[in-house]
């Protein structure tokens, strides 16, 4: 079987109250089900891997084939749990110790 | 090469300082370079230059600009006559046919700008994109409605930009993605304004393209030809005095 290839995104979320991890992830899931609906949400095998409350960045993984599709969701999302909101990818990378590299960069 | 983003359309209260402090601010630490703010025809020269200052302290060039509104062609005309010298950037909402068609055809309009709402009054068609794609005008869209609209609203709104998109790619017709917002939650990397018009169907490199070199391109000319050194397309006086 081909092996799946995944992408790490570094996300900062932009909001007056500090959302939940679950808060965070069903607005996440929310925006990718409006726009590309529950088939299309299927495809990007989203998982939460790290969610920083002092620095209010996340770390999202996702398949290579869905990068785009996840980043036009994120770019959508204007509230996180009835809050104000917008998340913005501070950086992409295919292994986590790279992302991490990047985003200290 | 590093791309320097514009974002040709914030819509800010000049008078509300400390807001449009605010949003300037965040709009430089999301990476811009260039942004455009519409003025009123009536402004005054120092309210523009106040603005200027601000962009400046925020490290972010700014270009003045101006949305007209006409009902007519001879409005149009007349606007055009009366404010082309005194803003770097013309935009105009086309709300009818006559107008639509005038303002692709002029050489001094920038920007076409087309009811968000109202499917049944873009004009943006083939007639239009053709006068368009030998005027130099570009296709503006911006990007809140996409954030702000939901269901039917928002699907009617995708539908007609990927028709127009794919006009606009068929004619050469330039494409500016600007963001529409006036507030600085709305306002998004210009990454991520490439990423939304995937949702219309551009490909990477022309949205790039759209949020970077195309609106770059515009403010460009316009201080070249604004310019007291500017002759005519292509001439201008790089020297003056005696020794010539």
């Amino acid at each position: 079987m081909k092996r799946v290839k995944r992408r790490y995104l570094a996300l900062q979320v932009d909001s007056d109250g500090l959302p939940s991890q679950k808060e965070f992830m069903d607005a996440v899931w929310n925006a990718v089900t409006k726009l590309y609906g529950e088939y299309g949400a299927s495809l990007t095998s989203m998982a939460l891997i790290d969610y920083d409350v002092k620095k209010n960045t996340v770390v999202i993984r996702t398949s290579l084939a869905t990068v785009d599709l996840v980043r036009t969701s994120l770019a959508s999302i204007t509230s996180v749990a009835d809050k104000e909101a917008a998340v913005h990818v501070l950086a992409v990378s295919g292994t986590i110790k790279a992302l991490r590299n990047k985003v200290r960069e | 090469m590093r791309k320097t983003f514009a974002d040709l359309h914030l819509r800010l209260n000049v008078r509300d300082h400390a807001t449009a402090l605010r949003v300037i601010t965040k709009a430089a630490a999301l990476g811009y370079r260039l942004i455009a703010v519409p003025f009123p025809p009536e402004t005054h020269r120092d309210e523009v230059t106040k603005l200027k200052a601000v962009c400046s302290e925020a490290k972010i060039d700014f270009a003045s600009r101006i949305d007209l509104r006409p009902r007519t062609q001879n409005e149009l005309m007349h606007q055009l006559r009366r404010l082309r010298r005194k803003f770097e950037v013309i935009c105009v909402a086309c709300e009818n046919k006559e107008v639509a068609r005038q303002a692709a055809k002029d050489h001094r309009v920038d920007l076409l700008n087309f009811p968000l709402l109202d499917f049944r009054r873009r004009f943006f068609d083939r007639a239009e994109a053709e006068l368009a794609s030998n005027s130099l005008a570009a296709l503006e869209i911006d990007i809140k409605p996409l954030l702000v609209l939901e269901g039917p609203a928002r699907i009617r709104f995708l539908s007609s930009l990927r028709r127009e998109a794919a006009i606009a790619r068929k004619f050469h017709v330039p494409l500016v993605i600007s963001s529409g917002v006036s507030e600085a939650k709305l306002l998004r990397r210009p990454r991520e304004m490439a990423a939304l018009t995937f949702l219309f169907g551009l490909d990477e490199a022309s949205a790039l393209k759209a949020v970077s070199h195309n609106p770059v391109a515009i403010v460009k000319r316009n201080r070249e030809k604004l310019s007291a050194k500017f002759v005519a397309p292509g001439i201008r006086v790089i020297k003056e005095g005696k020794d010539c």
